[in-house]
C-alpha cells in the first residue's frame, strides 16, 4: 500500500504545489522579460553589484577561448578563485581552487591540477560543456567565499548556502542548505542535500529534512542541526529583500552565502525556486504569500520590509515543533 | 480571480461547440458514434433487356418515389454506349437512356442500394380528389352492386376494402366478381371498386425484396388513402401490415418501362441485401461538404495519424499537470506513441529503448569529443539513422518484419532524446535518467493504448469537431492549480 497525505490535509497546511506556484505566482508576479537577469549569473552579479548588494568580487570574465591563451598572467597572483559558468545549472562546472603556489593549484577536494587543466576547464566551461542545453557560455573567475566558521564543521565539504523565499520584497521562508556525501558536495536538495528550516523572525533552524524525511543530525557530519543559528541574520534578509528591487520578479529565490570577512554575499537568484523549503520549515508557503498578498500597502523601504516580515513569520518553538525533533 | 467567468464560459463554449458539432452531424449525416456499426443494405438491380430496331433509341425506367421507411444510399445506372440521365417530372423520378443508333439486343442495368429505416419519413402532398368512376356496362353495375354490399358491413375506406378483397376470394366466386375478374386482374378491380365507393385508391407497383432473388418482376398492390395517409393492401391477401420488405417502385406512371425505337422489351429485378458499415453509407452525404473525407487518400491516411496528435497531447497535459510525472521533452512521448501506433506496442518499446539505450553509449564517448551542440545532434541524428537502418536489415534476415516498421520513429525526436538523456545522466546522474526516461515511455504507453482505441481513432478522424472539446479539456487543466497527484507522495513529510 502506497503511503500518501490527503490534498485537503495539504491544503489546511497550506502546502504550495507545483501547479499554483506556477500559475498564481511564478505566472502572475515573475515577468519573462526579467529571467536573462536571473538565469545569468554575470548579470544577476553586474546588476546587483549596481544596486548594492554585496556579492563575492568579480575578477574577471572570460567570454572567448582566444582569451583563454592569455589567462596564466591574470592567475599568477592568485592564490584562490572560482571559476563557474554563468548559465550553469545545480552547481555543475564550478572549480573552486583554495591554494596556488608556483602553477600547482590545490582544488576544494585537496586534489592538485596544473594550468593546462584549468585552461581545459576554461575552454569547456566557454563551449557550454556545463551549460544548460549546451549552449555556449562564458566563465566567471571570483574570489573564493570563505565559509563561516560557523559552518565549517557542519556542512560536507562545499560551502552551505542559505536559500530565502522573497514574495513582493518581503522574506517569507528561509532554509540552510548543507551538502553531503549523497548530493556530492553540491547543496541541491533533490540530489541529497540536507535542507534545515529557519525561522524568518529569529534565524534559528526549526526542522531539518533529508530526502523528505526529517533528520536531526547531519548525515555525514554529524554536526547537531536542531540549534543552528545563522549569524548576520537581518543583514542577509536585507540582502535578500533588496533583490527585489534589482530583479522586480515577485516570487523570487535568493540564494547566499555567508564570507567569514564580508558577511553575506548574493551568490545567485532564482526565478523558479523549489517547493522543498516548506519540508526543511514544517510549514506551508500559502498563508505567508496570501499574508503579503493582502497587504493593504507595501513597504518600498527594505528595513520596513524585514522589520515587517521578522514579526510576522517568525514562531515560537511550538510544543509540535519539539516533538518532531524528540519523535526521531 | 477575475478573468474566471469569461475562462470558464470559453471553455464550456468550445466543449459545447465540438460536442454539439458532432451530435448534429450524427443526426444529420448518420455518421456513427462508433465504428463497425453496421446495417442491412438492399442492392436491387433493375436489368432492362429489348431489341433495338437500328434507330435512335431512348428507355425510361421509372424509379422508386422517396417514401417512408426506406434511405436510397446509392444509385448508378451506366451502360455502355448509351447516355444516362435522372429526370424528375412532377416528383416522379425516372431513368432515361438514350444512344443515337443501337441494333439488336440491348441490356441497360440500373443499380440501387437503399437502408431500411423505420424513422425515415417522406411527407407528401395529400393525393388528388379520385377520379369519377367510369366502367363500361355491364360492369359498373357489377362494380355498384358489390359496392352496395360491402358498404353497409365496413366502417370506413380500409375496412371496406378489407371487405371487398373477401368479397373477391370467397370460394365458389360470386357471380358478379367473376364477371368483372374477367374483364379487370385483382388490383385493377379493387381500386375501381374503391373508386365507386367513392374511396381514394389506386394500384402501385410494388417489389417484394428477399434476398438473394433473381429475375424478380414488379407486383401489383393497392394503396388506399384514409386518416391522411396511404394504406397498403394486397388484392389477393389483405391489408399489408410488414412493410418491412415491400419497397414501393411506380405509384402513378402508367408503365415502369418506356422504350422507344425498341421491341420485346422487358425489366427485371435481382437483389441482395448485405451488411455494410454505417460509416461507408454515411461518406457519400459528407464527401461533397468541408471534411476530411473530402481529402485524396493518401492525405486522408496522414490526417488519420494527426488527428491523434491532439489526443496524445491531451493525454501528455493529463500526466504531467495532474499526475506530476515528468518526461524528457515535452511533447516527445506523443511522437513515441505516434510511432508505437504503426510499429505495435511490444516491438515498438523493444526497438525504442534499444535505439537509446546505444545512441546513449555512443553519446558518451561524441562527450569527450567535445562537439558544439549542433554537431553534436547532427552526428546523432546520422548514427540514429545507420542504428535504424541495421536494425531493419537483421530483423529482416531473421525473418522479424516487425523490425522494419522501426523505420517509423522519428528520427530528430530519437537523437534530440538521448541528447537530453545523456545531458541529464551526467548532470544528475543515472537514477533521473530512469526517472525522467521511464516517466517519458510511460505516458507514451499510456498515450499509445489510448490513441489506439479503435473509437477514439474513429472518433478523431470522423468527428474532427471533437477537438475543440480536447482544446477546451486542455485549457482548463491548464488553469489546474490544485495538487498533482505525485505530490501527495512528496509532501507525505507533512503527514501528522
Amino acid at each position: 500500500m502506497i503511503d500518501w497525505i490527503t490534498p485537503w490535509e495539504l491544503s489546511r497546511r497550506g502546502i504550495l504545489g507545483m501547479n499554483r506556484r506556477n500559475i498564481e505566482f511564478i505566472g502572475r508576479y515573475n515577468r519573462r522579460e526579467q529571467y536573462p537577469l536571473v538565469d545569468d549569473k554575470l548579470k544577476t552579479k553586474l546588476i546587483a553589484q549596481h544596486a548594492g548588494v554585496q556579492v563575492p568580487d568579480l575578477i574577471d570574465v572570460v567570454r572567448t577561448q582566444h582569451e583563454i591563451e592569455t589567462i596564466d598572467d591574470k592567475l599568477a597572483d592568485l592564490s584562490e578563485f572560482v571559476i563557474k559558468p554563468a548559465q550553469g545549472s545545480g552547481g555543475k562546472g564550478i572549480l573552486v581552487i583554495e591554494r596556488h603556489e608556483a602553477g600547482v593549484f590545490t582544488k576544494s577536494s585537496g586534489e592538485q591540477i596544473g594550468i593546462l587543466d584549468v585552461k581545459r576547464h576554461l575552454s569547456n566551461v566557454i563551449s557550454g560543456l556545463h551549460s544548460l542545453g549546451g549552449r555556449a557560455d562564458v566563465a566567471i573567475l571570483e574570489s573564493l567565499v570563505r565559509v563561516s566558521p560557523l559552518f565549517r564543521n557542519v556542512s560536507y565539504e562545499g560551502v552551505p548556502d542559505i536559500r530565502l523565499i522573497v514574495f513582493q520584497g518581503y522574506p517569507v521562508m528561509g532554509m540552510l542548505r548543507l551538502a553531503t556525501l549523497a548530493s556530492d558536495g553540491k547543496a541541491n536538495l533533490h540530489q541529497g542535500a540536507v535542507g534545515v528550516g529557519l525561522d524568518i523572525g529569529t534565524g534559528k533552524s526549526v526542522a531539518a529534512v533529508q530526502h523528505n524525511r526529517i533528520v536531526r543530525n547531519h548525515p555525514d557530519t554529524g554536526a547537531e542541526l536542531t540549534e543552528l543559528s545563522v549569524p548576520n541574520w537581518r543583514q542577509l534578509l536585507e540582502l535578500a529583500a533588496r533583490c527585489f528591487e534589482v530583479t522586480q520578479l515577485g516570487y523570487l529565490g535568493c540564494d547566499i552565502v555567508i564570507d567569514e570577512l564580508r558577511g553575506p554575499l548574493l551568490l545567485e537568484l532564482n526565478a523558479r525556486p523549489g517547493l522543498s523549503i516548506q519540508l526543511a520549515n514544517d510549514a506551508g508557503l500559502v498563508p505567508r504569500l496570501r499574508h503579503i498578498e493582502n497587504l493593504e500597502s507595501f513597504a518600498h523601504n527594505v528595513e520596513d520590509r524585514v522589520d515587517y516580515a521578522m514579526e510576522t513569520f517568525t514562531r515560537e518553538r511550538r510544543t509540535e515543533q519539539t516533538k518532531l525533533w524528540e519523535g526521531q | 480571480m477575475s478573468q474566471k467567468g469569461p475562462f470558464l464560459f470559453l471553455v464550456a463554449l468550445l466543449c459545447i461547440a465540438g460536442v454539439g458539432t458532432a451530435a448534429f452531424r450524427h443526426a444529420e449525416y448518420r455518421i456513427p458514434w462508433l465504428p463497425g456499426e453496421q446495417q442491412n443494405v438492399w442492392e436491387i438491380e433493375a436489368r432492362i433487356e429489348y431489341m433495338a430496331q437500328g434507330v435512335p433509341t431512348q428507355a425510361f425506367l421509372t424509379l422508386p418515389p422517396n417514401q417512408d421507411g426506406f434511405r436510397v444510399v446509392n444509385e448508378t445506372g451506366a451502360s455502355s454506349g448509351f447516355g444516362f440521365e435522372v429526370e424528375t417530372q412532377r416528383r416522379q423520378r425516372r431513368a432515361h437512356w438514350s444512344k443515337r443508333e443501337a441494333n439488336g439486343p440491348q441490356t441497360l442495368f440500373f443499380k440501387l442500394e437503399l437502408v431500411r429505416d423505420a424513422e425515415y419519413r417522406v411527407d407528401g402532398p395529400p393525393p388528388a380528389a379520385p377520379p369519377a368512376s367510369a366502367l363500361d356496362e355491364p360492369y359498373q353495375t357489377a362494380a355498384d352492386q358489390i359496392v352496395q354490399a360491402a358498404l353497409p358491413v365496413s366502417a370506413n375506406a380500409r375496412t371496406l376494402a378489407q371487405q371487398l378483397i373477401n368479397r373477391m376470394l370467397l370460394v365458389p366466386a360470386d357471380q358478379t366478381v367473376s364477371l368483372l375478374r374477367d374483364r379487370f386482374d385483382e388490383a385493377t378491380l379493387l381500386a375501381n371498386l374503391l373508386v365507386t365507393a367513392g374511396a381514394n385508391a389506386r394500384t402501385v407497383q410494388v417489389l417484394e425484396l428477399e434476398d438473394g432473388r433473381r429475375r424478380q418482376s414488379l407486383k401489383d398492390y393497392v394503396q388506399v388513402w384514409d386518416d391522411g395517409r396511404w394504406y397498403l393492401f394486397n388484392p389477393t391477401v389483405g391489408p399489408v401490415t410488414d412493410l418491412d420488405n415491400l419497397l414501393l417502385w411506380q405509384t402513378d406512371t402508367p408503365s415502369v418501362l418506356e422504350v422507344v425505337g425498341g421491341t420485346r422489351s422487358r425489366v427485371s429485378f435481382s437483389m441482395i441485401s448485405q451488411p455494410r458499415s454505417m460509416l461507408a453509407l454515411a461518406e457519400p452525404s459528407t464527401g461533397t461538404g468541408f471534411s476530411l473525407h473530402s481529402l485524396p487518400i493518401a492525405e486522408q491516411g496522414m490526417f488519420k495519424l494527426i488527428m491523434l496528435l491532439p489526443v496524445g497531447a491531451l493525454m501528455v497535459v493529463l500526466m504531467r499537470i495532474i499526475v506530476g510525472i515528468r518526461t524528457a521533452g515535452t511533447f516527445m512521448p506523443v511522437l513515441i506513441a505516434l510511432a508505437f501506433l504503426q510499429t505495435e506496442l511490444l516491438p515498438g518499446i523493444v526497438s525504442f529503448v534499444l535505439v537509446i539505450a546505444i545512441g546513449l553509449v555512443i553519446r558518451s564517448y561524441l562527450s569527450h569529443l567535445n562537439l558544439l551542440l549542433v554537431a553534436r545532434i547532427a552526428t546523432l541524428v546520422i548514427l540514429v539513422i545507420g542504428m535504424i537502418s541495421v536494425f531493419s536489415i537483421v530483423s529482416y534476415r531473421l525473418g522479424l518484419i516487425g523490425g522494419l516498421t522501426i523505420t517509423f520513429f522519428p528520427m530528430i525526436i530519437l537523437a534530440w532524446t538521448i541528447e537530453r538523456m545523456s545531458i541529464i545522466w551526467e548532470e544528475e546522474g543515472p537514477r533521473e535518467v530512469f526517472i525522467q526516461g521511464g516517466g517519458s515511455l510511460l505516458v507514451a504507453v499510456l498515450a499509445f493504448l489510448f490513441m489506439d482505441l479503435t473509437a477514439v481513432r474513429h472518433m478523431a478522424f470522423n468527428f474532427p469537431e471533437l477537438h475543440l472539446a480536447v482544446l477546451g479539456l486542455v485549457m482548463l487543466v491548464g488553469r489546474y492549480t490544485g495538487y498533482r497527484l505525485l505530490e501527495l507522495r512528496r509532501f507525505i513529510g507533512f503527514k501528522q
